[in-house]
Formats: C-alpha cells, sequence, structure tokens
C-alpha cells in the first residue's frame, strides 16, 4: 500500500501534465494509418476558429472514452494556422483537457492536401475521416454524438470484400449510408 | 433502392467554371435590389459567399474591401452575398449584416439571400466562397470559383488565386487555375436540407 501511495504521488504530476500538440504531415499520418491493421481511425479536422468543430470536439472526446479497451484511435488534426499553434491551439487544448491526440497539419497548401483527404471535401470545417482497413468514409458535416456512435459502428464491422476496391466505389457507399442515416 | 439513393443529392455541389452564371436579384442592405444589371458598365463580377459570424469571413473581410477598391475600376466589382440561415446562426441575420456593412463601410452590395436559394445554385460551401465571373457576349460566364487566396492568415506565402485569374482575363486569356479549394466555415444550412 505504502509503495501504492509513493507511486502516485511519483506518476500524479505525470499525469496531470499538459497535453502537447505537435505537427504531423498527411504522409506521416496516411503512413501511420497504413499500420494500423485492426484499428478503427477516426480523423477529425478542426480549428479553434471553427465554432462547430468546438461545439462537437466533447463527442470525439466521449467516443474514445467510450471505447477505450476497442481498437479505435481518434486522432484531432487542426487546420491552425502555424502561428497559433502556442497562442491559440495549446491553450485551447490544455483548458479542455483534451485526451485525443492532437496534432496541428504541417502541410501548407490547401490545394493540395484538401484533395489528398478527400476529393470531394471543399475546405468547410469541421470535416472527419473514418479508416477501417480498406474503407475510407469522409464526412463534410458537424456530428452529434448518436451520429458519430452509428458511424463508427458501421465502419468497424465493414469488410472490404475486395482489397482493390477503388475509392470511387467507396465513396459511393458513403454517400448512400448517410443518405440512409438522415432518412430514417 | 441503391440506385435512387446514390442519384439522391447527399451534398450540394459547386457550379464548374466554364457554365453561365445564374443570374438572380437580392436585396442589400442598403434596401436595393441587386442583379447582375445594376452594374450595366461592368466587365464580370467577383461573386464573394461571406458572412458575419466565421472568423475565416473576418480575416479576409478587409481584403474583399481591397479587391473591390482596386477591381470595380477596372470593370469587376464585388457583389458580397450571405449564404448562411439566419435560423442556424442569429448573428447573420439581415439587420446584423447591415450593422456589420455599415461599421466596416462595405464599398460593396451586401445580400441577403432569403431561403439560400443563390446559394444552393451556385453550390457555395464554405464562407469565403468566390465565384468569378465574365461577361462574354453579355452572358455572365462562371470562369473561377473557389478561394481568394491560400492564406486565410493573410501569411507571407501567399499565392492571390483570384487577383491571378483577374490578371490573366485582363490580358485576354482564360484562368490557368479555374478552381481551387478553400479551407472556411462551412455554409450554415437548416439540417433538412442536407
Amino acid at each position: 500500500m505504502k509503495t501504492f501511495l509513493i507511486m502516485l504521488i511519483y506518476f500524479l504530476p505525470f499525469n496531470v501534465e499538459a497535453q502537447k500538440v505537435r505537427l504531423i504531415t498527411l504522409d506521416d499520418l496516411y503512413r501511420r494509418i497504413q499500420r494500423g491493421n485492426d484499428t478503427t481511425y477516426i480523423i477529425n479536422f478542426w480549428a479553434t476558429w471553427c465554432a462547430p468543430c468546438l461545439e462537437e470536439l466533447p463527442h470525439f472526446e466521449k467516443l474514445s472514452a467510450s471505447f477505450n479497451k476497442s481498437p479505435l484511435k481518434v486522432i484531432l488534426v487542426s487546420l491552425d494556422a502555424r502561428s497559433k499553434m502556442n497562442k491559440t491551439v495549446v491553450p485551447y487544448v490544455q483548458k479542455k483537457m483534451l485526451s485525443n491526440e492532437v496534432f496541428l497539419l504541417a502541410d501548407n497548401d490547401p490545394q493540395i492536401y484538401i484533395n489528398r483527404v478527400d476529393l470531394n471535401w471543399s475546405g468547410a470545417l469541421p470535416a472527419t475521416l473514418m479508416v477501417h482497413k480498406n474503407t475510407r468514409r469522409f464526412y463534410e458535416q458537424e456530428f452529434s454524438y448518436e451520429e458519430l456512435l452509428i458511424q463508427y459502428n458501421k465502419i468497424k464491422k465493414y469488410e472490404t470484400p475486395i482489397s482493390a476496391i477503388g475509392d470511387r466505389y467507396m465513396r459511393f457507399y458513403t454517400s448512400t449510408d448517410q443518405y440512409h442515416y438522415t432518412r430514417h | 433502392m441503391i440506385v435512387i439513393c446514390g442519384s439522391t443529392q447527399a451534398q450540394i455541389n459547386t457550379i464548374t467554371p466554364g457554365t453561365k452564371a445564374p443570374t438572380f436579384s437580392l436585396p442589400g442592405v442598403d434596401g436595393k435590389e441587386i442583379s447582375f444589371t445594376s452594374f450595366p458598365d461592368a466587365r464580370g463580377y467577383i461573386i464573394v459567399f461571406t458572412c458575419n459570424t466565421c472568423p475565416v469571413s473576418k480575416a479576409y473581410e478587409q481584403r474583399i474591401i481591397s479587391l473591390h477598391k482596386k477591381y470595380a475600376p477596372m470593370g469587376y466589382p464585388v457583389i458580397a452575398i450571405n449564404p448562411n440561415d439566419p435560423n442556424v446562426v442569429a448573428g447573420d441575420s439581415f439587420e446584423a449584416m447591415k450593422d456589420r456593412a455599415k461599421s466596416k463601410q462595405y464599398p460593396f452590395p451586401y445580400l441577403f439571400d432569403q431561403g439560400q436559394s443563390v446559394t444552393n445554385i451556385y453550390g457555395a460551401r464554405v464562407t469565403p466562397h468566390v465565384f468569378l465571373i465574365q461577361k462574354k457576349n453579355n452572358q455572365p460566364m462562371v470562369v473561377y470559383t473557389g478561394a481568394i487566396d491560400n492564406d486565410p492568415d493573410n501569411g507571407e506565402k501567399l499565392t492571390p488565386y483570384l487577383e491571378n485569374a483577374l490578371h490573366e482575363l485582363a490580358e485576354g486569356n482564360m484562368p490557368s487555375m479555374a478552381s481551387t479549394k478553400a479551407i472556411g466555415c462551412s455554409v450554415k444550412r437548416k439540417k433538412s436540407d442536407l
């Protein structure tokens, strides 16, 4: 018990240490996803200037907390300018005590990175990319927790029948699924 | 069922360069109805879907004013249209628009798009979202869509997409980059519209 208390005192300051925000390139992000095997990745693109993004951030926190025993990785990628990193992004992340990993996108040409995330993305925030094995789904929308849960449950069950399946086909699936959801 | 679902518009499609610009008549903050014919001497128009509330729009506000001051005398006035539904964002009501235009001394018309019909015909998806129109044989043609430039922060590595397109038009050429994508706030629509 004594040892435990000592350990607790020792580790406590470490655990409450403020969350760091690092830079990441899309290349690094995609490499990491490729190594992910069974993990479902939910990548939320946000910015401190985007009010609806800040409203939905708690839903992503809740999702990863609720599924902390599942192979789920939520990554928050800020599109704030690099100059805002220390002034705005880090203070926000620390104030809200975000537990998901937070990065700031290092790529600086929107004409390239927007299309590399998804060809259908207009560039509007918030935007979310879900990846499970070979399945990719992209959402240019704000999520409620319920919607997020539904889409997560869908993609984690989805097994791509043919590994060589085209991107276009997957996008078709995305839009029909969204339609089904909004209809029912 | 799948075919029906697939053909259903799940999202708004942005009008493509090379097509005729849809005409419209919308009320401006000064009480006047504005359409293309309000500018008989114009060689074209810089339509900017922008709003009161989006921080990116605010960051671009001064640049939009400068664009109008520079290009309206050259035949390309700015026409600003607020694409947001004020029932979703109260700060984008017609009254709030009037206040903003007055306090920031907008030199261009700022139009209210009730029911978002013009917004949807053009397929504006972000704020700010630019549509550059050139009159050809008296027909308004869309020649460029997308971002004003590549940097909402007005940093040093600026590529002025819209101004580049305007310069190319002035030289008698079509914009070499006819469409770009823009980081910005989503256009605020009623949930049932999507």
